[in-house]
């Protein structure tokens, strides 16, 4: 049952699977084990990064081509969205019709982008792809009489997913049984479903073509696929997955702004997550998005902690101060690099092997 | 002589600033194997990647059973019937043995018999089955290579050096391999520098030199002619044996 859920593709390590398995075990009971509203928004973010880092996966570690473009297409199913709910109101429709809309031109992008740019050799595509989501995020800063310019857009959501909803009376394990907790729930069993269609994705007959002409593509194209029409197939699908990431987070923030879709840094972030968590494994898309979503949220915490630890010590509370937490972040993710190459997932399924 | 599955005309092929193939004509005939033999950096492998339209040639014909494939894009050459086993074999590394079998055929599942037939030519391939294709010997990937050129039926199996660098006992596998292939209806063009190896397989030849083809005719006739093998590539069979 498990493994048909996982489409065969078993953790192939002890202790990744344990890892896994905890990770799941905390999203799922997140609400109940880490109560308040800091430790809820960390983990619905980390719920929806692990799509949209899983998504990038199937284009960067299944597929081989990279792509600036991603969070431009996170952004589109966002706004798709926001600018529903505002034009016709909180209401589950709007959310459906936006982030169809929002998905359907994603689709459309994606292929142009691919049937134009992907004959041509990688370095180009990037560029390409950089070029588009540099004038998509300007277009939509110009065009704020629809997308709210850079102040981006703050909306409703349906009633029944405002914290002020109860849903039923009462306490269950001391949490309260509100819209919030409805909503944090939608999140996770989306991102959950996304998730394992794109592990079904990657481990079907598709999956191992992407592989192939990741590997060799004069090689697959010599066996007979056609690799362009493969290459662009990866790039719609991987960008829809990323649109409907985009979807979640414009339900789950309430408000949508080119800060926290269609920025540079959260392109940089998605890539880094990628690499830390191991290329061309699903599985590294949760470790990676986990860990560094983690970081981001609490090493600011650990560090005040270590720094008030040490202050009998010289220079180690300076260097530990919480404001230099970015510098240690990067520390961080050399080390894992260096220690990592072929990511934590690559490296504990080498160790098993 | 039966009627040639294969014909190049006049073929030119360029890479970059370099003229590779200078007017390449060669014909092979339907069924059995053909020869393509010349030095190092006489065109050989590049005939074999223009016929299969990773390179294009920039003139000439290139005709598959009658049908000019010159200007078709490689997977519908492919989908014509003709495979390819490059010269570094081009497995899928990441990929299992199975994977990258079942990659390789095309028009569905592998059957169950070919596979078999398959097994038969090539043990190895059955015990490392679910192994990662990067984890295997070199010989042990020159046999997945030429097992997924022919999981399917092909017209035409085009294979480059499938010897070079293996052990004997794994060039002995492939010998055999390439004639029991030949006994179906499949024809074989083979580029190959072990001559003896050649000689015993092939039914014709086409030696290169500088892009060009300079004889053509019987393998018997250039096996059995020292001075011809002299002459054509500065060889002769005894000192190959």
């Amino acid at each position: 049952m498990i493994t048909r859920l996982l489409s065969g593709d078993r953790p192939g390590s002890p202790i990744l699977a344990i890892v896994l398995l905890a990770i799941f075990l905390c999203l799922a009971f997140a609400p109940f084990l880490f109560p308040g509203t800091r430790s809820l928004e960390t983990a619905a973010r980390i719920c929806i990064f692990i799509v949209l880092v899983a998504s990038y996966d199937l284009l960067l570690g299944y597929t081989g081509i990279v792509s600036f473009a991603h969070t431009m297409f996170f952004g589109i199913g966002a706004y798709g969205v926001a600018i529903a709910i505002s034009a016709w109101g909180p209401s589950f429709t709007s959310i459906l019709v936006g982030g169809a809309a929002g998905v359907a031109l994603t689709m459309v992008l994606a292929l142009l982008i691919g049937l134009f740019s992907l004959r041509v050799r990688a370095i180009f595509f990037a560029m390409v792809t950089l070029a588009v989501a540099s004038a998509f995020a300007v277009l939509v800063s110009q065009m704020s009489w629809l997308t709210g310019g850079e102040d981006g857009l703050n909306y409703a959501i349906p009633g029944v997913f405002k914290p002020a909803t109860k849903l039923m009376d009462g306490r269950l394990f001391g949490v309260r049984l509100d819209g919030k907790l409805l909503l944090y729930y939608f999140v996770f069993v989306s991102s959950l479903v996304l998730f394992l269609v794109m592990l079904r994705m990657v481990n079907s007959p598709f999956g191992r073509v992407l592989q192939a002409v990741r590997e060799n593509a004069f090689r697959a194209e010599a066996i007979g696929y056609r690799v362009v029409v493969y290459r662009t197939a990866a790039t719609v699908l991987s960008a829809s997955m990323a649109a409907l990431a985009g979807v979640l987070i414009a339900v789950w923030l309430r408000y949508t702004g080119p800060a926290t879709t269609l920025s540079f840094e959260i392109m940089i972030d998605i890539l880094l997550m990628v690499v830390i968590g191991g290329m061309g494994t699903m599985y590294g898309a949760v470790i990676g998005a986990t860990l560094f979503i983690l970081a981001q949220t609490y090493l600011q915490n650990l560090m005040g902690a270590a720094s008030d630890a040490t202050s009998a010590i010289p220079l180690l509370p300076d260097l530990l101060d919480p404001g230099r937490w970015l510098l240690w972040l990067g520390v961080l993710f050399i080390l894992s690099v260096y220690f990592f190459p072929t990511g934590i997932v690559g490296r504990l399924r080498g160790r098993a092997a | 002589m039966p009627e040639p599955l294969l014909t190049l005309d006049g073929v030119h092929t360029h890479i970059d600033q370099y003229h590779i193939l200078q007017g390449v004509t060669l014909e092979v005939p339907a069924g059995g194997v053909s020869v393509l033999l010349g030095r190092n950096g006489a065109g050989k492998t590049t005939t074999l990647r223009t016929i299969m339209g990773l390179w294009h040639a920039s003139s000439g014909t290139i005709r598959f059973d009658g049908r000019d494939i010159t200007a078709l894009a490689t997977p519908d050459i492919a989908r014509l019937g003709i495979a390819y086993v490059p010269e570094n074999m081009g497995i899928f590394s990441d990929l299992t043995v199975r994977e990258n079998l079942v990659l390789a055929a095309t028009s569905g599942p592998p059957a169950s018999d070919r596979l078999d037939w398959l097994f038969g030519l090539f043990p190895p391939l059955k015990t490392f089955w679910d192994s990662a294709a990067g984890t295997l010997s070199g010989g042990q990937k020159q046999m997945l290579s030429i097992a997924r050129a022919i999981i399917e039926p092909r017209r035409l199996v085009l294979v480059d050096e499938p010897t070079k660098g293996l052990a004997p006992a794994i060039i002995v596998s492939v010998r055999k391999a390439l004639q029991e292939l030949k006994e179906t209806d499949t024809t074989i063009l083979l580029v190959e520098q072990n001559f003896q190896l050649a000689s015993r397989v092939g039914d014709t030849v086409s030696v290169m030199d500088d892009g060009r083809i300079v004889h053509s005719g019987a393998m018997a006739e250039l096996a059995g002619d020292r001075d011809m093998q002299e002459r054509l590539m500065g060889l002769s069979l005894e000192a190959h044996q």
